[in-house]
């Protein structure tokens, strides 16, 4: 990605700019990122998060995982601590907003019908029905995917994906653009690593460094309290690391910083 | 199938260029589509012939660019070309490498039939 405008365009790949083809009519050459919209949405979410301090987590896997059940855990053992609230992003049902709300915490359910991703546009929407004013930590749970949801900036500071031990160890070669968008990788259900014999956390890691990669990898139990200390110790230096920016504020591992246009400038070739 | 939303998407940039030169109509849209940009081209182009209808490009053709992966090692400076799912420096066997090719998913260019075109050719 070019470090200049975030556009995807480098001297690796200009060469697929120049026609190629002949034509009759006027060519507009454009260089445009397909997903400019969504990333100008994504971009005007991250200010809103940056103007009120909050700390937002994009947290992302397959169905499954354990996604609901480390929120779970996650609000018991900081809940005091610091002020916590989530978007749970789920094709049907309020069943996932509703296990957050038990636990006292604020959450709005995104329903996408039969979208199998949350993009910037429907957080934005979801955040009029949540005040930001005093919160630290916003989890947006994403629809359990692998696949379409590493392609949509939300306005997230962290991209979070559990890949659970019942899983296969080679989750990350199957599915390379998600999880190159990781920003932690989670090993979730890690208790169950004493009584499985075919996931090995050793290949899990290797697997993902062969994507170029060097994302911290931990593990995490949500059902043993003692199991989440990594993952407590990483929310709490994340966030303490983000307040202390001074507007250096984090982005995630692979979203656009904002302007997708290698120029801004649309010239009008072949007439 | 996310497809379908980046077809959308496309569709309402090509129609804010076509409306901005005042053309007629679309007949080509050329995409840069990599690997690694998590963009299935075969489904693009499936998504696309639902999408484009009642567009001003309801009558245009597709045409994904595909670009191979390609890594620079950040150790060693080689160029390497490799899998999505193995982007290790073929030279040093490293990991810290850098996308340089492979992860574009951006649109290119767009050739109009405009009204403009018509008015040029009369005159000629």
């Amino acid at each position: 990605m070019c470090e200049t405008c975030g556009c995807t365009i480098t001297a690796g790949n200009v060469h697929l700019t120049r026609d190629q083809h002949g034509h009759d009519g006027p060519v507009i050459e454009v260089l445009q990122d397909l997903l400019a919209a969504n990333d100008r949405t994504a971009e005007h979410n991250r200010s809103h998060f940056n103007e009120h301090g909050v700390f937002a987590i994009n947290l992302m896997s397959s169905p499954g995982a354990g996604k609901t059940a480390l929120l779970e855990a996650t609000i018991d053992a900081l809940g005091d601590e610091y002020r916590i609230a989530v978007i749970e992003g789920d094709l049907e049902t309020e069943n996932d907003a509703a296990r957050i709300r038990a636990r006292g915490v604020r959450a709005v359910q995104i329903t996408t019908g039969s979208a199998c991703h949350l993009d910037a546009h429907l957080v934005h929407q979801a955040l009029h029905e949540l005040p930001l004013h005093g919160l630290d930590l916003l989890f947006i749970e994403n629809v359990g995917n692998l696949v379409c949801p590493a392609s949509f900036d939300l306005g997230q500071h962290r991209n979070v994906v559990l890949l659970s031990v019942t899983e296969g160890d080679d989750k990350p070669a199957k599915y390379p653009v998600m999880f190159r968008a990781a920003d932690l990788v989670v090993l979730s259900k890690a208790d169950l690593l004493d009584v499985l014999d075919d996931f090995d956390p050793l290949r899990a890691e290797a697997a993902l460094r062969a994507l170029g990669r060097d994302t911290p990898v931990i593990r995490a139990a949500a059902r043993r309290t003692p199991a989440l200390q990594p993952w407590l110790d990483w929310l709490r230096r994340e966030l303490a690391q983000h307040r202390k920016a001074h507007n250096q504020f984090a982005v995630p591992a692979t979203a656009l910083t904002g302007a997708a246009l290698l120029r801004p400038a649309r010239s009008m070739v072949g007439d | 199938m996310h497809e379908l939303s980046i077809c959308q998407a496309l569709l309402t940039q090509v129609e804010d260029i076509a409306r901005a030169h005042a053309a007629d109509g679309v007949k080509r849209i050329i995409v840069a589509v990599g690997p690694l940009s998590g963009v299935e081209p075969s489904l693009l182009a499936v998504a696309f012939q639902l999408a484009r209808a009642g567009s001003c490009a309801a009558q245009a053709e597709l045409t994904c660019e595909l670009a191979p992966v390609t890594v620079r090692c950040t150790e060693c400076g080689a160029e390497s070309a490799c899998a999505a799912n193995c982007l290790l420096c073929a030279e040093c066997g490293g990991y810290r490498t850098q996308v340089i090719s492979g992860d574009e998913l951006c649109l290119l260019r767009v050739e109009l039939s405009s009204a403009d075109e018509s008015v040029r050719r009369t005159a000629a």
